[in-house]
Formats: structure tokens, sequence, C-alpha cells
């Protein structure tokens, strides 16, 4: 039984048919990867796992329970959270203050959600050092981890994490693949959104590859970064 | 992520010291009283020195503009919580929203209806005379705001839910036919109801006014009077600008509203239930405009189905002077605008020899500034950066 499925989801924006029937399945404890050039629709399956896009046609399961019609506040209560494309952050909360949110359904009086912190502010100590500062003032590289750090916050059983490395330095990007491994290694399924498909598909068990709203591909990773197609048109290789 | 790791040693807090909470409950205050000082300030020089300057011409005018300068500031203040109250209904929707409930003004006016028909009532029942005042203030006040509260929400799932994805036009001619409803709606129960169009406020006995000074001028003396009501409404209004100001920036709901403010469907990933917010956003909103209608309604007396009209307009004028969408802002706004209206409304017919009628004229500055602000200031007095949005 996967921990995540969809089942030949359909999704549209009004007449725009972003999503045509894909497929995919997240076993408990994977990191997979979607691969994908701009527009492939990679950020629209994640919204549409999230509850924020609702799919015209197909399921998405998790745990064997039908989740697409649920509305994303009940989503993340199911343990799905996901640290969303452009990190929005929320600007004028404090670092702290975002963090809270993401525990929002929990109780912040809790030892858990101290542990929950700790974590947290242990996985970016460059967040424990900004705990007062508003989110807005973070620098791209800084907002990533908070996006990430409270997504955590939530308690969720999977992460989606959408392009985390976009925009970040070469050093910084290394380090966010390996906090995504830490985090992988720690028990969390991944489900990994990625440009950056060398590193995301290095990192991860199994990859997709979606053009124009279909899944083209889908592999071990490893197989998936000997494959002749994905190396041109994703890993620049000739 | 389970609690196995162990509590650690230095833990950073997520709850605020208790200093940090009285900062941010009171800091706006703050704010809000260097505005009241400073407008009084400001206006009251210019009263003098244009007083001094036409006094060459007659004497008098000098001696009656300083004689009647307090009794201007007093009821400047009064207007501007008038205002404020009622603009941080339209600036809460808009921070959550980006929305303009024209409405708002129809929510205050049927708090005050509510409020005359709960007096009506205690008064049929005879224990109206019989109430200490404060009393029933209390209950006036409660229940207007729970009848406004929940009207304002249900406007909201009504009128504007089904239309939050629409282009930005469509609410807003739904909140204008919203507004126009209700009037219509009040008119038609008040006046099949022993009320009436012109509902009468009944009130137990306040007491006389306070005298808190008086000014000679001449041989009398010109008392500085402020009335009970007056002053219930100032410290009601204080009352529920700390309570606002308490619940956005110190409590659970307060960050969820500020986080769906900032952004919804971020918000919704953190598992905050957005609908459920905005509704309550409006049920706050509505409730402090039906305290304020409540209250407006008990000060000068009787209310009418159209009351809220012309408040609503200043008040949404109000929130705009201050920054829309920014909670200080909007009680900074309406003070301001109060003293202006205060100002204009007693000294324009001094100063013109009785040739403008400063009462009439107060509409016109109020709404003067309205379109100077856009033109000029279209983010406000307090601007973007400066304080806190919802
Ligand atoms: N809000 C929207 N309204 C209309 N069309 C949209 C909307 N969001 C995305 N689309 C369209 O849906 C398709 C898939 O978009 P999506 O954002 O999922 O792509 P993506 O794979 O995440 O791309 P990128 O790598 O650039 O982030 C695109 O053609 C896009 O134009
Ligand atoms: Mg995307």
């Amino acid at each position: 039984m996967a921990l995540l499925e969809l089942q030949n989801v359909h999704t549209y924006y009004g007449k725009i048919h972003a999503l045509k029937g894909i497929s995919v399945h997240i076993e408990k404890g994977e990191i997979v990867t979607l691969i994908g050039s701009n527009g492939a629709g990679k950020s629209t399956t994640l919204r549409t796992i999230s509850g924020l896009l609702t799919p015209r046609h197909g399921q998405v399961m998790l745990n064997d329970k039908r989740i697409d019609h649920v509305p994303p506040h009940e989503i993340v209560k199911m343990g799905v959270a996901q640290s969303p494309e452009g990190r929005r952050i929320f600007p004028r909360l404090t670092v702290l203050e975002n963090l809270e949110l993401g525990a929002y359904l929990h109780d912040t009086r809790s030892e858990a959600y101290h542990a929950d912190l700790e974590r947290v502010l242990t996985l970016f100590p460059r967040l424990r050092e900004r705990v007062a500062q508003k989110g807005g003032t973070l620098s791209g590289g800084e907002q990533q981890m908070l996006a990430i750090g409270r997504a955590l916050m939530t308690r969720p059983s999977v992460l989606l994490l959408d392009e985390p490395s976009m925009g970040l330095a070469p050093v910084l990007v290394e380090q966010i693949f390996e906090i995504i491994q830490e985090i992988n290694s720690q028990g969390m399924t991944v489900l990994l959104v990625e440009q950056n498909a060398l590193q995301a598909l290095s990192i991860a068990n199994r990859g997709y590859v979606l053009q124009s709203g279909a899944i083209v591909l889908e592999d071990d990773a490893k197989a998936l970064i000997e494959n002749e197609m994905v190396q041109k048109a994703y890993l620049g290789l000739e | 992520m389970a609690a196995e790791a162990k509590a650690p040693t230095r833990r950073v807090s997520s709850q605020r010291t208790t200093a940090e909470l009285l900062r941010v409950i009171f800091l706006p205050l703050g704010q809000l009283f260097a505005f009241i000082l400073g407008s009084a300030v400001v206006l009251g020089l210019i009263v003098v020195v244009l007083s001094f300057l036409l006094s060459r011409d007659d004497p008098k005018i000098f001696q009656t503009a300083i004689a009647i300068l307090p009794q201007v500031i007093i009821d400047g203040i009064v207007r501007g919580f008038l205002f404020a109250t009622i603009a941080l209904g339209y600036t809460m929707v808009y921070g959550v929203l980006e929305f303009i409930n024209f409405a708002h003004g129809e929510i205050f006016m049927v708090g005050g209806f509510v409020g005359a028909g709960v007096a009506y009532l205690l008064n049929q029942w005879g224990i109206l005379s019989n109430l200490p005042a404060l009393l029933f203030v209390i209950i006036t006040v409660l229940i207007g705001m729970t009848v406004s509260g929940l009207l304002a929400m249900g406007t909201e799932r009504i009128a504007y839910r089904p239309l939050r994805n629409a282009p930005r036009l469509v609410p807003l001619i739904s909140a204008i036919g919203m507004s126009l409803v209700l009037q219509d709606m009040v008119r038609l129960i008040a006046t099949n109801t022993p009320l009436g169009f012109n509902a009468r406020f009944e009130t137990p006995n306040f007491g006389k006014p306070f005298q808190l000074a008086s000014i000679p001028l001449g041989d009398r003396g010109i008392p500085v009077l402020i009335g009970p009501k007056a002053v219930i409404f100032i410290v009601a209004a204080l009352l529920m600008l700390l309570a606002l100001n308490y619940l956005v920036n110190a409590t659970r709901l307060g960050k969820a509203i500020r986080a769906v403010a900032q952004d919804r469907a971020t918000a919704s990933l953190m598992g905050i239930n957005v609908n459920q917010i905005i509704s309550l956003t409006f049920l706050i909103g509505g409730a402090l405009g039906g305290a304020a209608g409540v209250l407006f309604g008990m000060n000068i007396g009787t209310v009418n189905p159209y009351m809220g009209f012309i408040p609503g307009l200043k008040a949404f004028t109000a929130a705009v002077l201050g920054g829309i969408g920014n909670i200080t802002g909007a009680m900074v706004g309406g003070i301001v605008l109060g003293f202006l209206e205060a100002f204009v409304a007693s000294y324009l017919s001094l100063f013109t020899g009785g040739n403008f009628s400063g009462a009439s004229y107060a509409d016109i500055a109020a709404f003067s500034i309205l379109i100077l602000i856009l033109i000029f200031r279209p983010e406000g007095l307090l601007g973007e950066s400066t304080t806190q949005k919802v």
C-alpha cells in the first residue's frame, strides 16, 4: 500500500488542462522526485495533493483514503505538509511566528511542540539566530529554510517540497539537499519537485518525468540518471 | 516529528514575555494618544492664529474662539472614536480580503436599531427607568454587538463568499446591494413595529454632564461640559480597541487572522481554516460596528434606517486616511477626521462672519480629505511599513 497515490488525476485551471491524467505513488520512507521543465505541471501536482486545487477526474489517496475533495487545512491535519513554490513566507510575521503557524494545529505549550521547534532550529541554525526577525527581511536562502522548517512544524508524514533549491547559491543548494536527506533518514517521506534534476535524482529513490501535464517516464532514480532522454532534456548532457 | 528529543536546556520561547505583550497592545494606543494630542494642538494653534488675525476687525472673535476651544476638542474626540470604531470593521475586512465592505455602515445602523429595540422592550416591561445606566449600556451594547456581528457574518456567507473568486468589482457591487437591502429591511421592520422610522432610543437617566472647567468670557463663564454618554462612548471605544489589539497581536486567532491577511493559500497549508477565519473577521468587525451603532444611537437619542450611510462613508474615509488594512491606522484616521470635522463645524461660521454654516460644511471637509489622500498619499497617514497591518 502506497502512502500517497495519485490515480489518473486531471486538474484544470478554468479551461487550461494542466494535469492530463497522471498517476504517481509514493511509498513510506522514500524520496520521490518529480522533474520536468517550466510549465510541465509539477507545482500543479503538489497543489492538487495539498487540496489547493481539486482534480476534475481521478483520485488522490492518502493511506488508502480519498483526499481529493478534502479542504487543504484538513489535509494538513492528515499529515501532508508542503513547502510551496516561491517559499511563501508570511512577510510581516517574525521567523518564530512563521514557525508557530506551522504548528497551528498543535498546542504550542506542549513538550512535543518544543521538541519540534528545537529540531527545526537545529536543522537550520541560521533560523535560530533570526527568530525575532520579520520573515520578509530574510535572504532567499533563509526564507527557503524557514519554509521547510515551517512545513516540518506541522508534524507531517509526507513532506512536499516545491523547488527548494530555486535561487540559491551552489553551496546552499548542496546544503539544502543534505538537509533533505537528513530529514528523510529520520523517517520522513519526501516528494521533491526540482528543476535541478541531477541533484534531485542523486538523493531520490525514484523519479517521475513530467511533460506538458503527463508522466512520460518513471523509474528508479539511478536508471533515470542513465537515461539518454533525461540526460539530454534535463541534465544538460549530450 | 515526535517528542522523543529531550527537553532542550535553553528553549526558544514561543510565548511572548509580559513586557512584549504589553508593548504590542499598548503601543498602538500610545500612537493614538499622540495623534489625539497632536491634532488638538495643531488645530488649536490654527484656530488661535486665525482668530487672532481676524480679531483686528472684531475683538470678540478671539474671545469666543478660545472659549469654545475645549468643548470643540471634546466634541472632536467623541466624533473621532465613533469613526475609529466603525473604521476598524472596514479595515479588518480589507486587511483580510482586500475588499471594501460597503454594507458595514448598515451593520452599524442595525446595531443602533437593536439598541433602540432593546431599550423599547425594557421600557415596555417597566424596568428601564430603574436600571442603572451602566448596566443598561452593557446590556444594549452586548446585544447590539451580537446581532450586528452575526449579521455581518451572514452577509459574508450569503453575498460575498460565493463571489470570492470573481473579479474585484463584483463583490463590491454585491456589497452595495447588500447595503440597500439592509436599509430597506430595517425600514420595513421599523415602520411595522411601534419603533417607527425615526425610532427613539430611550435610556435611563444618565445624570448631568460633568463640568470639566469654566472659561471666563466677559462677565460670564462658559462651562466645558462632557456628557456622561460621551464619557461612556470614549471608555467603551478604548476598551474595544484594547481588546482588539490583544486579540490580533497576542492570540492564536489573531495570528491566524494575520496569516490569512498576508497569504490565504499558504495559511491553509498551515492547517488554518481560511473560511472560518474570514467569518470570524466579519464577526469581530461587525460586532465593533454594532457596538458603535448602539453607543451612537444612545448618544443622539434617535435612530433611523439610513443613519449608517454617512458615518459609514466617513469611517471609510478614516480607514483610508490611516492606511486601509492597518488597525492602528483606522483608529488614528478616525481621530484625525473627527477633530477636523469638529473644528470645521464649530469655527467655519465664526470665522466667516456667519456666511458659511460650519455644520453643513463638515461633510465637505471630510470627503475633500478622502479625495486629497487618494491623490497624494494613497498609503495613508501611517503608511505601509511603519505599523502593524492586520
Ligand atoms: N493559476 C493559474 N491559472 C492558469 N493557468 C495556470 C495557473 N497556474 C499554472 N497554470 C498553468 O498550468 C501549467 C502548469 O503549471 P505549473 O505551475 O504546475 O508548472 P511547473 O511545472 O511547476 O513549472 P515551473 O517549473 O516553472 O514552476 C502551466 O502551463 C501554467 O501556465
Ligand atoms: Mg512550479
